[in-house]
């Protein structure tokens, strides 16, 4: 894939330190092109006011315009857009699912199975709901390959499984998981499944009914949109057995003074003035994602990953936390420099203009079980070339000189 | 200036007062739960003064060299005197810039030292 992209991030020509900036922490959240930004200022300059309540004009734009973005954010995964609420993130999605869907149907002895490889997102919730219903939590264990280890999961299925919650690929290993299979497994015990797309939608195309997930969640930010932004997908025929997770404005049919009743559908997810600027703006970060060719995006993260592992591997000091075949990852790459702190490893590579992540990412029982107390990680967008790999190899050697490391 | 001074580095790779300490009179476990470090600080007091002091760490240079330049300045010190210690003397020691990003892990050390020495007064 030819990089023609570079020059519609105004951010990326950026200076940090004195070095033209690296930006490789896509997986925490991606830079924005400025179509985003323009759409953005477009709809407060020209088309603001609140929406589904007004007759005037404005109004009504800027009801057509959100409401646009819901029928591309289902095309965009193969949904309804009667099957799309807008959230202010991902965890929001997650947590309405743990409400709305889980406070009604998880009962006292029930299990809800997790993976090993979660994002806090898709675990704390889930370990909430278990602890408020009398529940028990199963998880799914990891190969030594920091692979989902599928037999392990196929034996925790029973009759008593519920609900299932994986995430589609690990923002720590990078592993992208089968769950598609999962969700095939969880159902044939009766049991519903939730997946956190967070790092797959803006990289992968996702068919949610390929995958017949239930419940599939992801933020517009990882993938070129604004900051609070969530999307949540809801396979319509659990809509009506779901109560609200938020009350208020704009999710009500008719209110009385001692009760009220509530909109059928999706609408009843959506209480309160939503995120309309910020959902309209993503709106051009869907069609800049298409512009560039959906199916291209992996590919290009797996050329970078498989050209960094070798890059990094090289050096003895270095370990690694990825899986061994490419067709097995995404765009995330942890690793370790023993001898030095992660934190130490992202403030040298911040000197020399490379952003990277360092700590816990969100996902601490999965850090643990890689046997190390944090790690440092890159991880790619369609943006990012060789040369970025190469200034993040320098920066490494700098590490090593610092800190006297020998390999 | 750079953060990575030799004095850092020195006292990360060799920390002073490494260790446990089997007869003592406070300990306390530190943990900042966003970067992962970790502290594990014992005091020892006789007479209102610090007579030993020892620590166990796992975390990054900034946050374990802060901790082993701290032990070597508390030893033989008057308990009411290193109450009254300020962040500040912990910059001072460390002679580096600290971020804001990096200010939780410059002053674990001095925050382990502080629950040690209210931990003594419940005695």
């Amino acid at each position: 894939m030819k990089n023609n992209f570079i020059k519609d991030f105004p951010i990326l020509k950026r200076k940090i330190n004195g070095h033209p900036l690296v930006y490789l922490d896509n997986a925490s959240t991606s830079q924005k092109p400025l179509l985003v930004l323009q759409a953005l200022q477009n709809f407060y300059l020209h088309s603001n006011a609140n929406i589904h309540r007004g007759i005037h004009t404005l109004s009504q734009e800027a009801t057509a315009q959100y409401e646009n973005v819901r029928i591309k954010t289902a095309d965009f995964i193969k949904a309804k857009p009667e099957e799309i609420i807008f959230t202010k993130n991902a965890t929001e999605a997650l947590n309405c699912v743990a409400v709305s869907w889980g406070r009604k149907n998880i009962k006292k002895g029930d299990e809800i199975i997790v993976s090993a490889l979660e994002h806090h997102a898709n675990l704390v919730p889930w370990q909430e709901l278990a602890k408020e219903k009398g529940a028990a939590l199963r998880i799914i264990p990891l190969t030594d390959d920091y692979l989902l280890d599928l037999k392990a999961y196929e034996k925790l299925l029973s009759s008593k499984t519920k609900l299932v919650c994986v995430t589609s690929e690990s923002n720590v290993t990078g592993t992208i998981v089968p769950v598609g299979k999962i969700v095939s497994l969880a159902h044939k015990f009766g049991a519903k499944a939730v997946v956190d797309a967070a790092q797959t939608v803006g990289h992968n195309p996702v068919n949610v009914k390929k995958i017949d997930c239930d419940f599939l969640a992801f933020s517009a930010h990882k993938m070129l949109g604004p900051t609070g932004v969530g999307v949540l997908y809801i396979k319509q025929s659990l809509i009506d057995d779901m109560v609200p997770h938020l009350y208020g404005g704009d999710m009500v049919e008719t209110v009385g003074q001692e009760e009220a009743t509530y909109h059928r559908g999706y609408m009843k997810f959506e209480a309160g003035t939503p995120n309309i600027a910020d959902v309209v703006a993503f709106g051009a970060a869907l069609d800049y994602l298409q512009s560039v060719g959906m199916k291209n995006i992996l590919a290009h993260d797996r050329k970078l990953l498989a050209y960094a592992k070798k890059c990094f591997s090289k050096y003895k000091s270095v370990r690694i936390f990825s899986p061994q075949k490419i067709e097995n990852c995404g765009g995330v790459m942890s690793f370790f420099v023993d001898g030095v702190h992660p934190h130490d490893i992202a403030t040298i590579f911040d000197q020399e203009g490379v952003a990277i992540r360092s700590g816990l990412h969100c996902a601490q029982p999965l850090v643990q079980r890689l046997g190390v107390t944090t790690t440092a990680r890159i991880s790619f967008y369609f943006y990012n070339t060789q040369q970025d790999i190469d200034r993040a190899e320098k920066a490494l050697k700098k590490v090593f000189t610092i800190f006297k490391i020998k390999n | 200036m750079d953060l990575y001074s030799e004095t850092i580095l020195d006292h990360y790779q060799h920390p002073r007062h490494s260790g446990e300490l089997s007869q003592r009179s406070a300990r306390v476990v530190e943990y900042n739960p966003m970067c992962g470090d970790s502290l594990q600080l014992d005091i020892k007091v006789t007479k209102d003064k610090v007579d030993d002091v020892a620590f166990v760490g796992d975390g990054c240079a900034i946050s374990q060299a802060a901790m082993s330049l701290l032990t070597e300045e508390i030893v033989g010190k008057k308990i009411t005197s290193l109450k009254k210690m300020s962040p500040e003397e912990i910059y001072d020691l460390l002679h580096v810039p600290i971020s804001p990003g990096r200010v939780k892990c410059a002053l674990l050390g001095f925050s382990a030292l502080q629950n040690a020495l209210k931990s003594l007064k419940k005695k």
